[in-house]
């Protein structure tokens, strides 16, 4: 064997071993940390496993706030065109949270079908959706049910 | 009328960049020097006329002209003049045209900087450059016009996106966006080498200066985004994978991992051909993380609302420019020379070799966890997400590796180290560094933790290594040290003052979201938050709701500090703005949540331990480049100033000459 030829051998080798070690590692955490994404129909309609993490997406239903006095509890429902479900969050709403706005929140599914969120997010921008919420409001039977300010948006 | 002669000047652009594209490879593909000649005064030319364009619509920003769309959506008469600047890139049109004078800056730098390189390789550099330039003229040209205009025009801006008003919209793109397109000219000198078929020393001591002036400024804007998230997003948190910053992490990644096999390729004249690949990589990186950020399909605190035409557009510019060099790369890489002698383990090109494995697997993890979400959806596997623990378990595994061989970087010779040699040199800072590494975590933050152990251990070895080996270089001598040496013990002192900021913010501080009244306190990492009450304050296009929290330790006033929650007049959006108490050994971050019944507020207090050390540590790495920049190596005068006209002659002389930047 030339030198040059172990060269490129040890080189080659390397690689393999370092791609190896990535793509086991990465295999792992992948498996443990794909989110998927639900929309409150799916949920309703009971295609969703309890007690697993996803996000929900979905627009923060109108009269549904509502906060307890003594801590930082809230609950409200997010709805796409055709269901709604409950969300039970206990910490800071992020600015853009308000009824009729869309949100994304993380968590799981309970066996009441309440969905406790760990994590509530809004985009800082009002006329910006997120795709998947827009989607989500896109597909419904009743053919669309964006809010009209968000179809008057570029 | 000045947005006309904007909108002018960027159709004479495209006519300038392609003059400085086509002319100039026809001249090369026909043996025909004078053609050659061409790609200077081009580029020259087409910066003048982005320059032009740009102060356009910077004037039509200034003078609040709502006839133009653009600068209709994204400003406001009551937005101050510097936030009114920022807005010329604060969205889409305006971005790519920064991006595009910025990329027309660099060819006219490459101009100036090369007049000593033989006229082929210029001249080709700036044709490459110059095709990268039609592209995204082309498509601002036929998607993302920014100076399209609208009559009548509206009587008031829609506004700034609140978000963006904050002094990082000034600095964070321009400097994110020259590194991005700095990669362009190590770009356009891999496929010059591809063309002209020789990587020689002469070639990489011209590329190197190039590509380290592209990291730098890489660096200093991933820095600054990631500060001013921070400061502005009001949750904390220094880094959140977001898909967008992953766009701008893997182009740093494999261009940190280039200029160090550049180093490797000039010195032993090996890994010719993985160097003009990584060149080619960090580059296409870069215009992934333009699509990415662009095309709307990220979910993301960046994304903007864009129409699929153009995200189609960048697709097929990114497979262009991508499958295309990667065909020549295929074609004329293997005719490099290739070096014969084995590369040792234990030498500095062993090293290097083994940094270079570590960054690109490393860029490789990002990019799988941020282009998956993205193929699944494509593949209707389902729209999904990768979060955040997946990229920190896997990154974690790969720089840990990676941070304890910067240790051995300066003490590694080429060729080949003796094993005493390494043992006796860098016993001290192994001891000293694990005495460090227990005695850190547990007197400043009161752990002793594995992570936190182990990364004060690891940053602290990259730092004391470093001085070793500069306290060593000098010892009883009056020596001057090159600055490049200088240069990269400093990068490599700031590798280490992240990661002991990282590990030490990551995990051990605290967070309380809690409902606070005024008078009420709360105390974290020995400090007593209280809540003094709010008060209401007028901004300049906004009302802000500003709240007062005193911090003492013991019965020392430490310092009052003033979040605030700022509604903006003319979207109606609300931002918290963050108060900060700083201190180089942590800080601690306040931001308001809602308003509750009875005066009370929702509150999230933050214990940041060592978090400015992460930011240090990036300016540090920083400026080290800047000082290896600026080596007198790179800049020494030629002897000959003016080519001679014989192109032969040239040629034949080029591996010889001097070498400019």
């Amino acid at each position: 064997m030339t030198r040059t030829r172990r060269r490129r051998l040890l080189l080659v080798g390397m690689l393999l071993v370092g791609l190896g070690a990535a793509a086991a590692l990465g295999l792992s955490a992948f498996r443990q940390n794909l989110l998927y994404f639900h929309q409150p129909s799916q949920i309703v309609a009971g295609q969703v496993p309890v007690n697993t993490r996803f996000r929900i997406g979905g627009l923060v239903q109108r009269g549904s706030v509502q906060r307890h006095g003594h801590d930082l509890t809230v609950r409200f429902a997010v709805a796409d065109c055709d269901a709604s479900v409950p969300v039970v969050f206990n910490g800071t709403l992020p600015d853009l949270f308000r009824a009729g706005q869309g949100i994304i929140a993380y968590g799981m599914l309970d066996k009441q079908g309440v969905f406790e969120a760990d994590q509530v997010l809004a985009k800082h921008d009002s006329n910006y959706m997120s795709p998947d919420v827009a989607k989500a409001l896109k597909t419904g039977q009743k053919t669309n049910c964006m809010p009209a300010r968000m179809q008057a948006a570029r | 009328m000045i947005p006309e002669l904007g909108h002018l000047a960027l159709v004479l652009a495209l006519m300038m960049a392609l003059v400085q594209s086509l002319w100039p490879l026809y001249g090369l593909a026909a043996g025909r020097p004078i053609y050659m000649r061409l790609a200077a005064p081009a580029a020259l030319g087409q910066f003048l006329m982005l320059g032009v364009a740009f102060a356009a619509l910077a004037w039509a920003f200034y003078v609040n002209d709502f006839s133009v769309v653009y600068v209709a959506d994204n400003s406001n008469t009551n937005l101050p003049w510097f936030y009114r600047l920022g807005a010329v890139w604060g969205a889409h049109e305006g971005s790519l045209l920064l991006w595009m004078t910025e990329l027309a800056a660099w060819s006219l730098a490459v101009v100036l900087a090369s007049r000593s390189l033989p006229r082929e390789v210029s001249s080709c550099v700036l044709a490459v450059m110059g095709l990268v330039s039609v592209g995204f003229l082309v498509f601002t040209l036929a998607t993302s016009n920014p100076f399209t205009r609208q009559f009548p025009a509206p009587g008031q801006g829609r506004d700034l996106n609140p978000l963006l008003q904050d002094p990082g919209l000034v600095f964070h793109p321009p400097m994110l966006y020259m590194g991005y397109v700095g990669f362009s000219v190590a770009f356009a000198f891999a496929i010059t080498a591809l063309i002209t078929g020789r990587v020689d020393s002469a070639w990489t001591r011209w590329t190197r200066p190039w590509t380290l002036a592209a990291w730098v400024f890489l660096t200093i804007g991933i820095t600054l985004g990631s500060w001013w998230a921070y400061n502005e997003l009001g949750w904390g948190g220094w880094w959140f994978w977001d898909p967008v910053e992953n766009a701008s992490f893997m182009p740093w990644l494999v261009g940190t991992a280039l200029i160090h096999s550049l180093a490797v390729t000039e010195k032993r004249g090996i890994f010719q051909s993985w160097t003009v690949l990584l060149a080619i990589t960090a580059f296409a990186l870069s215009l992934l993380g333009t699509f990415l950020v662009r095309s709307g399909v990220l979910i993301s605190v960046h994304a903007f609302a864009t129409d699929p035409a153009r995200g189609v557009y960048i697709l097929g510019l990114l497979a262009g420019v991508v499958g295309g060099s990667l065909l020549l790369y295929a074609w004329r890489a293997p005719r490099f020379a290739t070096g014969t002698e084995p590369v040792a383990v234990l030498s500095r090109e062993g090293l290097l070799l083994l940094n270079n494995i570590f960054l690109v697997v490393a860029a490789a993890a990002v990019l799988i966890g941020t282009l998956y979400p993205i193929l699944a959806d494509g593949l209707g596997l389902g729209r999904l997400s990768v979060g955040p623990p997946y990229f920190n378990k896997v990154f974690l595994p790969l720089t840990a590796p990676l941070v304890l061989l910067v240790g051995g970087a300066a003490t590694m010779a080429w060729k080949r180290t003796r094993p005493v040699v390494l043992t006796s040199r860098l016993w001290l800072p192994a001891i000293l560094a694990v005495l460090v590494g227990v005695g850190l975590p547990l007197f400043t933050v009161g752990t002793h933790a594995v992570v936190a152990v182990a990364g004060c251990a690891l940053g602290s070895w990259a730092i004391l290594a470093a001085f070793e080996d500069i306290v060593r270089r000098t010892r009883g001598r009056r020596l001057k040290l090159p600055r490049q040496i200088i240069g990269m013990t400093l990068a490599h002192v700031g590798v280490g003052v992240f990661v002991i900021g990282v590990s030490l913010v990551s995990g051990f501080g605290g967070e309380r979201d809690i409902r606070m009244r005024p008078g009420q306190s709360l105390t974290i990492a020995g400090h007593n938050v209280t809540f003094n009450g709010i008060t209401a304050q007028q901004g300049p296009n906004y009302v802000a709701q500003v709240g007062t929290f005193t911090l003492r330790q013991g019965d020392r006033v430490v310092s009052r500090i003033h979040p605030a929650k700022r509604r903006y007049d003319d979207s109606d959006a609300v931002m918290t703005e963050s108060g900060i108490d700083r201190d180089v050994f942590g800080d601690i971050y306040v931001s308001l949540g809602d308003s509750l019944e009875d005066g009370a507020w929702s509150v999230r207090v933050y214990n940041r331990p060592f978090v400015r050390w992460i930011w240090a540590g990036g300016f540090l790495a920083a400026l080290g480049g800047l000082l290896a920049l600026s080596d007198k190596r790179y800049w020494r005068r030629r002897r000959r100033r003016h080519e001679p006209h014989d192109p032969a002659a040239a040629a034949r002389g080029h591996a010889r000459r001097e070498p400019a930047v």
